[in-house]
């Protein structure tokens, strides 16, 4: 395989993560094998976003937003019953490896807010009791 | 590529009221720096592109709002620069006492104590370590340094700088070290945080030199000296041709080298070394050193006077000679050793030993380089500087693994590639250069004319020489072109074994580049058609007319420290000082008229034939001197047969060497550390070799060696210091006349430099070639001496890695060199070592039909399916026992790179 533009190490790293649900080390070390970008480099990318696990983790990633419009509308309460829900915190993953709970910045839809999601699902205008049926559909 | 003029357009400005003339491009800081205004910088390293990270640099510019990192502002007419304000002032102490949170303390036992930019700026604006709250300890142990007896971190001295990353990444392109995390967070380490010799690391400290503060150390260092309390001597890398600038940091108290540093800027290394320079002093202060002469009696050796051993070895050469002839006695000079050394040592055989029987080890190596290029272009040496590997724009790289055996050459030429030059590699290995190449020919070992004709062939028949360069700046381009009509790229591609567009291309790549400029190595000479491959190698340079101009030319990049100066100096059978004929009577004249005495008029010989002679009886008496024929000649077991038969042997050495244990005399000499003299590099540049620390026990200077072995020959021999040597050979030099140790005292000069008036030489050959018009030669390919068969199906060739030295004797003492190489190996083909069962490590026995090595196997796709490669650095199993004693026609260069082997498991 010819040399890899640099810049197409971020799109790369996300396929890798979205196939085996983080970044498994031979992979990356594979990935730079065959693109001729440095593992040093993708290990930089991978420990700086916040997007990018090297441990194994959750079949599913619930996002619970803690931006301005969210924290106004009470992300905390939602935040509170994910946790219990799930009996984990951020940065955990359930027992199962079902659900690695993370929280985010903004994930950019105020207008839902507060805003949970999960994988690439959205779920607007969250209330506690909504967690449940939620956090139920996905195995 | 730019011209001087274009290059040298100036811009004024003002900084601290001072006015200052500065090159477009500049940055303020670089601007402020030549005229000694050292503005603080923590992030900046003249070798890195700027970031403005730290924010110390910053500076008031008239008419331009808030503080502006002077190290990314470029200079513009007319700027007005503050670099020293209140203002400025109380910033930077800010910008420190942020720093110093995050660091810890620790200068009474910090070893950077006392060249610690940090320490040297937090004293310059008093900052308070505690200014915002002080920092906390943290564990810093285990991390990717940890066990590694090269480099030490500890991530608690860490500033973040990020100048070890970009170093790494930009300079060295080995890219083993990274940032991990983000904000506060953020620490160096290695991907996965793997430990460092399991990385792409190649272990040459550019990252200790880079940190501004102790956070990156010498481990071996660790407790052995504080900076400030070292003498740093300024001398010349004892390994490599490249011979960078280095400093030997002393502790006088303890005699001691405790590390080695590369001064900012040093010529021709640029601040840079590779980890032999850096890490691999420690031989000499080794146990291991000799320190009395030692005189064999009854087979076992015995200490002795320096007296005894002199008298005895001196009559007993010197009787030799009497009785036997010029032929019967033979002086082995050494490329490790000094210019004065060399000058010596050819001038006792020719005084002394009445005999032309001088050599060195060029002829295990570039003999064929100097009979090859000075019978084309007049003159046996690299035709560029080093300087100007960075303007190239196609590198042709043939025969040659730059990174691995002249790393500081590698990374210049890392720097045309980060300027978008292009690369073609001709070699059978898949080299470090081979896989960042634009095209990589992996053509069979040893048939390389074979490639080069179909060049040759392809670029005339495309038209795409310079027939103006042919014609008025060469000769026998007729018969020259007539020999090629047999040739084509289609024969070549076949027995090359590679695809004739790739040899078209390369052709194309090397005709069309502006410039192009073509370096190989032993991969080119040690063929027994060494001497026919450099020149097809002219051939290719005048052909294109990339020869003779800046960054353009043929270079051969030498392997041995001071082997041009071995060979300038005239230790050679058919040449005096300065490559002057023996075969010339005025010559001859002139050093019987300097020296005194008669001088011989035999035809001498060289190691090869001293070793063939010396079975046969014709050589009886063999001196040798700081080399180890019996690790570095082919065949070994001959070797040893044909010197054990040798009546007297005397070994001038710093260790029990393979060879000296076959001595009826050793004398113990000196380190390069231990004495004065120059050696002249790849690029012929004369530098200073200075003595740091005092010889162990009895060791004496080789060149004093060499005075008393002279007058215990009956000839008398005294110089007051290697200075007074040094003009003797420069008054009798025509290329060295005009240099002095005054003259070359700091960066050295390059010859020719006739008169003391004269500036040196950065490249040849222009407007006329040495010998006056370049000489094309008609070469046609012929196949190695000995091809794979039924019983011995691969091809053996030999190298030198990174992190081994030849013989291994001076790399193999150091215990940072030791921990991530120390065994022998064999790289072979997937495809191969799966058909017979080898998985990677395992053991095999390498065997030709002179004997066997049994070493680990590296299964990859380094070599072409059919192909082994070897190193030859270890003692314990040495190549050389296998390698084939068949030699270049013309130079008696041993064909180490092609003979036939057989792998079995076990």
């Amino acid at each position: 395989m010819a040399p890899v533009d640099h810049g197409h190490a971020i799109p790369l790293l996300q396929k890798i993560q979205d196939t085996y649900g983080y970044l498994p080390r031979e992979v990356l070390l594979e990935l730079s094998a065959e693109t001729g970008i440095p593992a040093a480099h993708l290990f930089g990318l991978a420990t700086f976003y916040a997007q990018f696990h090297l441990e194994e983790h959750g079949r599913h990633t619930v996002r619970v937003c803690r931006g301005t419009a969210c924290h106004v509308r009470g992300r905390q309460i939602i935040q509170d019953a994910i946790d219990e829900e799930l009996g984990i915190g951020p940065g955990e993953t359930t027992e199962d490896r079902r659900y690695s709970l993370e929280t985010v910045a903004c994930v950019g839809t105020c207008f839902l807010a507060p805003v949970v999601m999960v994988d690439h699902d959205y779920f607007g205008k969250v209330d506690p009791n909504k967690v449940g049926e939620i956090m139920g559909g996905y195995e | 590529m730019p011209t001087v003029a274009s290059a040298l357009k100036t811009v004024t400005l003002q900084i601290d009221g001072r006015e200052i003339v500065a090159q477009e491009g500049d940055t303020v800081l670089e601007a402020a720096l030549s005229v000694g205004i050292d503005i603080p910088r923590l992030c900046h390293d003249p070798r890195l592109k700027p970031v403005g990270a730290c924010r110390l640099c910053v500076v008031e510019i008239e008419g331009q709002h808030g503080l502006l990192t002077s190290c990314t502002m470029e200079v513009a007419e007319g700027m007005v620069v503050e670099t020293e304000t209140d203002q400025l002032a109380a910033k930077r102490k800010t910008v420190l006492e942020l720093i110093l949170d995050d660091h810890r303390v620790t200068c009474p036992t910090c070893d950077k104590n006392g060249d610690c930019a940090l320490m040297d700026y937090s004293y310059r604006y008093q900052a308070d370590q505690f200014a915002f709250g002080g920092f906390t300890p943290a564990p810093c142990e285990p991390n990717f340094a940890t066990g590694n007896k090269a480099i030490a971190f500890d991530p608690q001295l860490c500033i973040t700088c990020g100048r070890c990353v970009r170093i790494c990444d930009e300079v060295v392109m080995a890219s083993a070290l990274t940032f991990k995390q983000r904000a506060s967070s953020v620490e160096v380490t290695t991907p996965f945080d793997m430990p460092l010799n399991e990385t792409s690391c190649v272990l040459c400290g550019l990252c200790i030199s880079t940190c501004p503060t102790g956070a990156m150390y010498d481990r071996a260092a660790l407790g052995q000296g504080q900076m400030k309390d070292l003498e740093k001597i300024q001398t010349v890398c004892p390994y490599c041709g490249v011979g960078c600038t280095m400093e030997l940091n002393v502790n006088r108290e303890t005699n001691r080298i405790v590390r080695v540093t590369a001064p900012e800027g040093s010529v021709p290394n640029d601040g840079n070394l590779c980890v032999k320079g850096k890490f691999g002093f420690e031989y000499v202060h080794s146990d291991e050193r000799l320190t009395t002469p030692l005189i064999k009696e009854n087979g076992e050796f015995r200490e002795a006077t320096w007296d005894e051993a002199l008298e005895l070895a001196g009559r007993r050469l010197r009787e030799l000679r009497d009785q036997h002839g010029a032929a019967a006695v033979a002086f082995l000079s050494s490329s490790r050793c000094t210019n004065e050394e060399n000058y010596l040592m050819q001038k006792l055989a020719r005084t002394a030993g009445g005999t032309n029987n001088v050599d060195q080890c060029a002829t295990t190596c570039h003999a064929p380089t100097v009979a090859g290029l000075a019978s084309t272009f007049g003159s046996g040496a690299m035709t560029n500087a080093i300087d100007e590997i960075k303007d190239v724009d196609t590198l042709f790289i043939i025969g040659s693994n730059p990174t691995a055996a002249h790393p500081i050459i590698g990374l210049e030429m890392k720097k045309a590639l980060a300027k978008g030059a292009k690369m073609v590699v001709c070699d059978p290995r898949k080299t470090w250069v081979a896989e960042h190449a634009d095209i990589h020919i992996q053509h069979k070992p040893g048939t390389d004319n074979m490639l080069i004709n179909a060049m040759l062939h392809h670029i005339i028949e495309q038209e795409l020489h310079d027939p103006e360069f042919v014609e008025s700046r060469c000769e026998n381009f007729d018969a020259f072109r007539a020999n090629l009509e047999g040739s084509s790229v289609e024969q070549a591609a076949e027995v090359c074994g590679v695809p004739a567009d790739l040899i078209r291309s390369a052709a194309e790549l090397y005709a069309a580049g502006d410039p192009s400029s073509i370096f190989y190595t032993l991969g080119i000479t040690e063929h027994t058609s060494g001497t026919e491959n450099v020149q097809n190698l002219a051939n290719l340079a005048m052909l294109c007319g990339q020869i003779g101009k800046r960054s353009s030319g043929v270079n051969p990049l030498r392997g041995q420290n001071n082997v041009q100066g071995s060979c300038d100096m005239g230790a050679m059978p058919g040449d005096y000082p300065g490559y002057q004929k023996v075969a010339d009577e005025l010559v001859r004249t002139k050093f019987a008229e300097a020296w005194g005495l008669e001088m011989p008029t035999n035809k001498g010989g060289v190691v090869t034939d001293f070793i063939d002679q010396a079975g046969d009886g014709v050589l009886r008496g063999f001196y040798v001197f700081g080399e180890d024929p019996v690790l570095s000649e082919p065949n070994q077991a001959k070797v040893i047969a044909n010197l054990e038969n040798l009546e007297f042997l005397v070994c001038q050495e710093i260790f029990m060497s393979e060879t000296a244990k076959l001595a009826d005399v050793i004398l113990p000499a000196t380190s390069f550390a231990e004495k004065e003299g120059t050696f002249t590099n790849t690029e012929r540049r004369v530098q200073r070799v200075r003595k740091a620390v005092e010889p162990p026990g009895q060791a004496k200077p080789d060149w004093e060696i060499i005075c008393l072995m002279s007058t215990a020959m009956g000839h008398p021999m005294a110089y007051g210091d290697a200075g007074e040597i040094f003009d003797e050979m420069a008054s009798l030099t025509p290329s060295y006349g005009g240099m002095s140790y005054d003259r070359i005292d700091d960066v050295g000069l390059q010859w020719p430099c006739p008169t003391p008036d004269h500036p040196g030489t950065g490249f040849l050959h222009e407007g006329q070639f040495t010998r006056g018009l370049g000489a094309f030669k008609e070469i046609t390919f012929r196949e190695a001496a000995e091809l794979p068969d039924d019983d011995y199906p691969y091809i053996l060739s030999t190298g030198r890695t990174l992190y081994n030295y030849n013989i291994g004797n001076m790399s193999q003492k150091s215990g940072a060199i030791r921990q991530k190489q120390s065994k022998a190996f064999v790289e072979m083909h997937k495809s191969d070592a799966d058909r017979i069962g080898v998985a990677n490590d395992d053991l095999v026995t390498v065997a030709t039909r002179r004997g066997e090595v049994t070493v680990r196997a590296v299964v990859g796709d380094r070599t072409r399916p059919g192909a082994l490669w070897m190193p030859f650095h270890f003692v314990d199993q040495p190549t050389n026992r296998i390698t084939n004693d068949a030699f270049d026609d013309v130079t008696r260069t041993a064909e180490y790179k092609v003979c036939a082997a057989m792998v079995a498991k076990g």
